[in-house]
């Protein structure tokens, strides 16, 4: 890259959108230069919809120079790119740009290359997280981070938001497996991030580019580690009176020196709407349910399983299920893997959340939550990736009634505040996006702030690489101090 | 131990109005590392001390100058430990130092690295201001992730105050297996076990030996050690940690030390003198005297890159060199951190 690389054309000469199509389908095949409204429409969101804006086109290169090429192009004319991998982003960090380009990694699919010895896979960044998997299946080895879209997200979206998943407090997250990224630059040089081995030399850009939320380059490929598929895996159901034994509870695991595959929670809300809708054998009466899945060796597992059990037990839980087979293990996770869809048919809409908090103050945040509900009028059933303190809180809500969604919402800023003042954070896995922008002056200060903004400087001078996304700019961040300084919460009564 | 952060705002002001440049030393127990800088001492090593320790939440938060032995001690009452199993480079190592230098032991490739780990740092950036990156929670993705930057940074991006990391509880039993392998069998053979989903938390090769370490439930450890049908070596935790510590003989003496880190799998670059194989095949050390752009050519070729750890010369450039376009962001974000290149300068390359 160029220190001192300047648009080379000022604003005046910008080309139009006809003019722009057409440099492109220069280089690129004519049919995925997409310029009419019909085909634009399914870009005007990703996963968070109640985000749109129409881009001023798309492109779908197939190459990594066509890539490059675009990137040159819209660097030398000032104009806006927003990287896109599947769209099932849920803070709207995909949302184009009005009067930018959309770049779509879609025609990215190809698994590169499987190395079983050294257990590692390069792939084209658009490849699907569960394609990893399923490609590394046949030699015992899988991609660690299971993001709950995982049927469709890429791995490009991955690396962009840092995905968990259910598995991230024993196998992390996305930094934790990934070797190197191959980027395009804003201007269009073609970089690659880390190599083969376990580190580079000089400071982590591997670490800064994960999660950075296409703020930083456009990933073009990535290097995975993959790990050996666990002997076995069980999983434990419990529940249990109320919601802090079970939060007591995920403790005592914890004091054992059991690191669990996945530990999730569910308070009561959940689990009845998800009971309704899978009918797993959920005990629909408990107040909070626990999920505690074990995997490794075959002795590891049964000394592990036997001991949480009877911690359980310990703990007060009141109904205590473990699964006998891999079958019996996918219907006690199937409730917890369609809490989303479940809580659409209790309500028309629901609007997802996303934050963290230190674990020892769950009792208190759902607490505080309830008297929120109330406040604001709206239901929240909360699912919780209890091993690591990630809440998401799930807000019912009907975008047809007069002011509700504009209640969600704020419902939704009070509990990212809450959960930054009991020394958590506004996102953990989904990101800031657009929707939690308002949102970043609460974790950070001023000068945080405009640090964040100069590292974008040092990868994007311009900032033409998804623009309002992720970092506010510190005016904003002064305006939405003083929005958010003001009573939000209306007195409203229930319908 | 007081808290000096305002102290050290004091002395990086002082410089930055005075033009001198400042050199960050927690226990000075890895001076050997990097080039050499001619620069102030800014001294880290008084700001100590555990801030905050929830061990039911895995979140540790220490200040950075705080020796490593303070933290283990006090993970250990509570059966806990940090991972990374950093390298004691004498009693006086710190873990602002461990994370600057992104030092990690021979576990590193299962239980991750100290750059893993982190979870938040606070850092002094060249203007002064105290900031506050990441957090103390396990899943926190607002902002870019600067503290994980932070990992072989070697202080060039300002000073960090304070270090939050996630640990884990220490495995119930380890177990050392050994026997005679040879060198390029010895590859093959640690990624193959590596492959397999057994509890593996070391592989080593050394002078025709090759060393594999089990950690976890007693009942793994004996079915593991049964089913690969290698004997079980006496005393080897001591084998590890002299390994970590690098007070094996393969470290003593004066030649020069090389770090590879590279595929795993890769053949040995063909070099005379001695290696030593750690990490399955992922970190490979070298004694003897080479050219930088040798090195280089065969750590490329091996996937990776090399380092010139300990000693030879330590005024030419001791890290694999950076590709013109990474080179010329690391130079930006290096001014973003430290607009008037008071932090280490020159410590990591002569251009930063």
């Amino acid at each position: 890259m160029n220190t001192d690389s300047k648009p080379l054309n000022t604003a005046a000469s910008k080309p139009g959108k006809t003019e722009l199509a057409e440099m492109f389908r220069r280089f690129i095949d004519p049919q995925f230069v997409i310029t009419d409204e019909e085909t634009l429409k399914p870009y005007e969101c990703d996963g968070l919809s109640m985000y749109c804006v129409m881009p001023l086109l798309v492109v779908l290169p197939e190459t990594v120079e066509q890539v490059q090429q675009v990137m040159r192009l819209c660097h030398q004319f000032g104009i806006s790119v927003v990287a896109r991998g599947a769209g099932t982003g849920l803070s709207a960090g995909a949302m184009p740009d009005a009067g930018g380009v959309v770049l779509s990694l879609a025609k990215f699919n190809r698994i590169l290359h499987i190395d079983p010895l050294a257990r590692s896979a390069r792939l084209q960044s658009g490849v699907r997280n569960l394609a990893i998997s399923e490609a590394a299946a046949d030699y015992g080895l899988y991609y660690g981070p299971d993001p709950s879209s995982q049927i469709a997200c890429t791995i490009g979206g991955n690396v962009g938001e840092n995905s968990g998943g259910v598995h991230c407090l024993k196998y992390g997250l996305t930094t934790h497996n990934i070797l190197s990224v191959e980027m395009v630059t804003v201007d269009g040089e073609r970089v690659v991030i880390g190599n083969d081995g376990l580190d580079s030399c000089s400071m982590d850009l591997l670490a800064l580019i994960t999660g950075s939320e296409g703020l930083l380059g456009i990933i073009t490929e990535v290097q995975v580690k993959l790990l050996p598929t666990p002997e076995i895996a069980r999983v434990i159901m419990a529940g249990f009176g109320t919601v802090d034994e079970a939060g007591a509870a995920v403790g005592g695991i914890i004091a054992q020196g059991i690191i669990p595959a996945g530990l999730e929670m569910m308070d009561s809300h959940a689990i009845i709407a998800v009971e309704a809708f899978t009918g797993a054998g959920y005990p629909v009466e408990a107040a909070a349910l626990l999920l505690c899945e074990v995997d490794g060796t075959k002795e590891e597992v049964q000394e592990h399983i036997e001991k949480a059990e009877a911690l359980f037990r310990d703990f007060g839980a009141t109904s205590i299920r473990t699964s006998k087979d891999d079958a019996e293990r996918a219907l006690l996770w199937k409730g917890r893997k369609n809490a989303f869809p479940a809580m659409g048919r209790i309500s028309p809409d629901y609007y997802c959340m996303d934050g963290t908090i230190p674990r020892a103050h769950l009792g208190q945040v759902l607490s505080e939550m309830q008297d929120m509900s109330k406040r604001f009028g709206l239901r929240v059933a909360n699912v919780f990736h209890a091993g690591d303190g990630n809440l998401h809180p799930l807000i019912l809500f009907d975008a047809n009634k007069e002011g509700e969604l504009e209640r969600a919402e704020a419902f939704g800023s009070d509990i990212l505040e809450l959960c930054v003042k009991v020394g958590g954070c506004i996102t953990g896995e989904h990101g800031v996006g657009v929707e939690k922008i308002r949102q970043m002056p609460m974790q950070f200060t001023d000068p945080e702030i405009e640090q964040l903004n100069a590292v974008k400087s040092a990868f994007d001078p311009q900032g033409t690489l998804n623009p309002g996304k992720g970092v506010p700019t510190l005016r904003n961040c002064q305006e939405y101090r003083a929005i958010n300084a003001k009573p939000q919460a209306p007195e409203v009564q229930h319908a | 131990m007081p808290d000096i952060t305002k102290h050290l705002q004091q002395q990086i002001n002082d410089a930055r109005n005075q033009g001198h440049k400042l050199a960050i030393v927690g226990g000075g127990s890895k001076q050997f590392m990097g080039r050499e800088i001619n620069a102030q001492q800014l001294d880290v090593g008084g700001h100590s001390g555990i801030v905050d320790y929830q061990p039911l939440e895995l979140v540790l938060t220490v200040r950075a100058g705080t020796p490593l032995s303070e933290i283990e001690i006090a993970l250990a009452e509570k059966n806990q430990m940090l991972s990374f199993e950093p390298p004691y480079f004498g009693d006086r190592s710190t873990i602002g130092g461990t994370l600057a230098c992104n030092q990690s032991g021979p576990g590193r490739p299962w239980w991750n690295s100290v750059r893993d780990q982190v979870l938040g740092v606070n850092l002094i950036n060249g203007k002064g201001e105290k900031l506050r990156f990441g957090g103390q929670v396990m899943k926190n993705v607002a902002g870019y992730d600067v503290s994980r930057t932070q990992a072989g940074a070697m202080g060039t991006l300002g000073v960090m105050t304070e270090i939050s990391l996630k640990v884990l509880p220490r495995p119930a039993i380890t177990m050392t297996l050994s026997r005679e392998m040879e060198h390029s069998e010895a590859i093959r053979f640690m990624n193959a076990r590596a492959a397999e989903p057994k509890p593996l938390s070391g592989a080593c090769w050394l002078d025709g030996t090759l060393y594999l370490r089990l950690s976890g439930a007693h009942s793994a450890m004996e079915a593991t050690a049964k089913h690969w049908d290698i004997p079980v070596m006496a005393n080897g935790d001591t084998f590890w940690q002299q390994l970590r510590d690098q007070q094996l003989a393969f470290f003593a003496g004066e030649q020069p030390l090389w770090r590879f880190s590279i595929n795993s799998t890769a053949a040995t670059p063909p070099l005379k003198g001695p290696w030593l194989l750690d990490w399955a095949g992922s970190q490979r050390w070298y004694r003897g005297d080479n050219e930088m752009a040798t090195m280089e050519a065969h750590a490329e070729k091996a996937g990776g890159q090399v380092s010139l750890y300990r000693g030879g010369d330590r005024t030419g450039e001791v890290m694999h060199h950076q590709q013109p376009a990474l080179q010329a962001i690391q130079k930006r974000l290096k001014h973003s951190f430290d607009p008037d290149a008071l932090f280490n300068p020159g410590r990591l390359y002569s251009w930063l």
